[in-house]
């Protein structure tokens, strides 16, 4: 069962076109990685996904229609936009109070024991916490939400490495294990790579590249050239060249890793060096 | 508690918790007139050996007046404060984009829009029920105290004090004024819920420019005095001529069958229930500012 499918979605402000026909299919379970550049349409869609903005074209999520029967989508669905949106009145022990008052699937014992773990008090308001607590904060409420589907737009944003770290080990150990399906963005490509099991990229409201993990680490390869192979390891097609320290790196799609060895150094390339590869040939380069 | 009324409950909550002005405004209202009333009693006692300088021989009237005055001022008090109340109450969540947050959460627009003109039209006036009585009651105290210590008999008192009348009265008077004040408050709301800058103007200078406009091109005041009989018109209403906080039956003036059956008010509250059913729909289209 697909938990997000969108087809045709469009979505534009006033003259500019925020999403031109985006093409999604998320299954149950899976952990959606949507990159893209700023203002690309990443929290567009997500916003269109979380009901918050009306859109053309068709999508579902969890077989709603996410801006018609938004609250009763809520029920299913926790979600952190990207800035911090927490009230600054709020006080953390009226958080956690309001938060059991109306979601049905809050688990109000899992929310204090992410909180024993930070240095948030109950009775601190939001205005007297840091940024990077008030994320800890809200990253609490919404983990605490057992729903099928959990959306997160830069969730780790203004929070240090070492938590961050500890943020992707926790969702992996807490929700891979169910029929819990994630959307995830960052900027922080790389802390993602081992976390999601799908891997999107957006830009200028289209998505340019869309697939599992399993078939980017088998398509994918980055040959660093012995110096004097450059020509012949270019026969091979690469889609995309770069240079550190003098040495020439090249990706490669769909090309059989056993040619490339004999050329040099073959890896899995990061998330974030295909990333760069996709915009610069979008960009006609 | 019923599933379907948690969220409407906990919004309330909310607002209780984000908007405390709706009852530390009228508490320091209440504060101030206590002590305003405690220095009068106690230097007219002390001027004239006998309570109150209001006591005049030809005033009829002199002991109930600091209590009208204390509930005519509480009750604007609770009237201003519902005013600002609704006039933020959707704006300053998009301002701030808690509606993220709160829109994140299993809670539909209608019932966010409900438990906010609840608070306008069914907390706030209990609220400031509550403080007017609480403060008539430490009012009596004060006076029975001063009373006691000056020697004077407690009679006067009691005899010129209709209280609990006052009291029937005033919720009667609390009730009626709300009702017919419940479709400004939800224009308010509606308004609220739509500017993105300057609530305060957008609900009100497009009322100001009809007037104007009505006016300038028909040299008539229609709107102008519709718009005063709907702010100011339910108390005369609710309590035909007569003055009922100064009288001493108070029970006597009030006309609550004239008051229902006035067309007004029933075309009022329809509007009402229009501007707020609209007010839903407009929350959720706008997103944060």
């Amino acid at each position: 069962m697909a938990s997000i499918e969108a087809r045709g979605l469009r979505k534009t402000y006033g003259g500019t076109v925020a999403l031109d026909g985006v093409n999604l299919r998320l299954e149950q379970g899976r952990i959606l990685g949507l990159i893209g550049p700023n203002g690309a349409g990443k929290t567009t869609a997500i916003n269109a996904i979380l009901g918050l903005v009306p859109y053309e074209g068709e999508l579902r999520v969890l077989e709603r229609d996410p801006w018609v029967e938004r609250d009763r989508l809520m029920r299913d669905v926790a979600f952190i936009a990207d800035v911090a949106v927490l009230p600054r009145w709020f006080r953390v022990s009226q958080a956690l109070d309001y938060v059991a008052g109306v979601h049905p699937r809050f688990d109000r014992a899992k929310a204090e024991n992410f909180l024993a773990k930070t240095a948030v008090r109950r009775t601190s308001k939001v205005r007297e916490l840091s940024k990077g607590m008030v994320a800890q904060l809200h990253l609490a409420l919404v983990m605490a939400i057992d729903a099928p589907l959990l959306v997160l737009d830069e969730p780790t944003l203004g929070l240090d490495i070492a938590y961050r770290k500890k943020f992707y080990d926790s969702l992996l150990g807490d929700y891979l294990d169910r029929s819990r399906t994630i959307v995830l963005t960052t900027h922080h490509v790389e802390e993602i790579q081992h976390v999601i099991t799908d891997l999107a990229f957006i830009n200028a409201g289209r998505i340019v590249l869309s697939c599992t993990m399993e078939e980017f680490d088998s398509r994918y390869r980055e040959l660093t050239v012995n110096p004097g192979h450059l020509p012949a390891a270019r026969e091979l097609k690469p889609i995309h060249e770069r240079q550190i320290f003098g040495r020439d790196i090249l990706l490669f799609d769909a090309v059989d890793p056993a040619l490339l060895a004999a050329h040099g150094e073959v890896r899995t390339p990061g998330i974030a060096d295909l990333f760069v590869a996709v915009m610069d040939q979008g960009a006609g380069k | 508690m019923n599933p379907r009324t948690r969220p409407f409950y906990w919004s309330l909550r909310r607002e209780l918790w984000e908007n405390r002005f709706i009852y530390l405004a009228p508490l320091v209202v209440a504060a101030v007139l206590l002590i305003g009333f405690a220095v009068n009693v106690i230097h007219s006692a002390n001027q004239t050996g006998t309570p109150l300088a209001l006591h005049l021989p030809n005033d009829p009237t002199p002991i109930e007046q600091p209590w009208a005055i204390a509930a005519v001022l509480l009750a604007f008090t609770g009237l201003f404060a519902g005013a600002f109340y609704c006039l933020d109450a959707l704006y300053g969540e998009r301002r701030d984009r808690s509606i993220l947050f709160w829109k994140s959460l299993p809670v539909s627009d209608l019932t966010t829009v409900l438990s906010k003109a609840s608070i306008a039209l069914v907390v706030l006036p209990l609220v400031t029920f509550a403080i007017i009585v609480a403060t008539h009651v430490a009012m009596l105290a004060l006076h029975t105290a001063v009373l006691l210590v000056s020697g004077a008999g407690l009679a006067t008192l009691r005899n010129r004090t209709p209280l609990v009348e006052l009291w029937i009265a005033l919720l009667y008077g609390l009730a009626a004024l709300t009702l017919w004040h419940a479709p400004i408050c939800g224009w308010l709301l509606l308004v609220s819920a739509w500017a993105r800058r300057a609530v305060f103007l957008w609900a009100s200078l497009p009322l100001i420019a009809i007037c104007i406009l009505e006016k300038i091109a028909f040299n008539t005041s229609r709107f102008a005095f519709f718009l005063g009989y709907r702010c100011a018109g339910g108390f005369a209403l609710a309590f035909g001529a007569g003055r009922p906080c100064c009288i001493p039956h108070p029970l006597t003036s009030l006309t609550p069958g004239s008051f229902l059956s006035t067309p007004g008010l029933w075309i009022g509250l329809l509007v009402a229930a229009i501007f707020l059913a609209a007010a839903a729909p407009v929350r959720r289209y706008r997103g944060p500012i």
